[in-house]
């Protein structure tokens, strides 16, 4: 299936766009989406400490999709 | 639940999130303003740029006034977060809360800007004189929902 997948802060620069869509397994976890985003975008490959989430919540990379979620990555937040 | 969460993309109005809380039935406004600084371990900051994920950052800033009414009894909670380019000393960030009495809404107002920081997905860069840097949490993973 193929996943959208949203970018943002630092993570968005290196990619040098908002999102990009990755070609996975059906079932397959957020780490898997990962993996494949990290291919795609080398400054990216070295990256440990990224978040998730699915539908506007955390999740973790163990987490399975369906293929309709919203799907995001980020580096840890730094608001306020 | 009686609330405000918003990302803003235009200088905040401190007296909106006041305004959103205020009531009759309250003896005190705790409020928090976050403001950018002009330096960072030493190094001259010019100016801060925030981004964020908006629609999840609204989401998340709501379930932030539903733990602090859970642990405090404050339902008057109002977070207004900028994003964008900002000037020295214009505020990033306002937090006010509302309770009967001083001891709850100054101690909900520390545990919202806490948790702010810990888990709203927003993201701060530095300008600097001579580049820009984004700077990033201690990124522990928040328990997933």
């Amino acid at each position: 299936m193929t996943v959208s997948v949203l970018l943002f802060a630092r993570y968005r620069e290196a990619a040098g766009t908002p999102s990009v869509e990755v070609e996975v397994p059906a079932n397959a976890t957020l780490a898997d989406v990962w993996d494949r985003v990290r291919a795609r975008i080398p400054s990216l490959r070295r990256e440990e400490r990224p978040m998730f989430s699915c539908d506007r919540a955390y999740a973790r990379g163990d987490r399975a999709l369906t293929g309709h979620e919203e799907i995001a990555v980020f580096p840890p937040v730094s608001g306020g | 639940m009686a609330g405000l969460y918003r990302i803003v993309e235009r200088p905040i109005d401190v007296e909106e999130a006041i305004r959103a809380v205020a009531g009759p039935d309250r003896g005190a406004i705790a409020t928090f303003i976050g403001t950018a600084r002009d330096h960072h371990e030493g190094r001259p900051v010019r100016a801060l740029e925030y981004h964020a994920y908006a629609e999840m950052a609204e989401q998340v800033m709501r379930d932030i006034g539903r733990e602090t009414e859970a642990l405090f009894g404050t339902p008057h909670v109002a977070i207004l977060h900028r994003t964008g380019r900002l000037t020295i000393g214009e505020p990033s960030v306002v937090i006010a809360v509302a309770a009967e009495h001083r001891r709850e809404a100054l101690a909900a107002c520390a545990h919202v800007i806490e948790r702010l920081k810990e888990i709203v997905p927003i993201w701060k860069k530095e300008h600097y004189a001579d580049g820009a840097a984004w700077i990033e949490g201690s990124g522990s993973t928040p328990a997933s929902t």
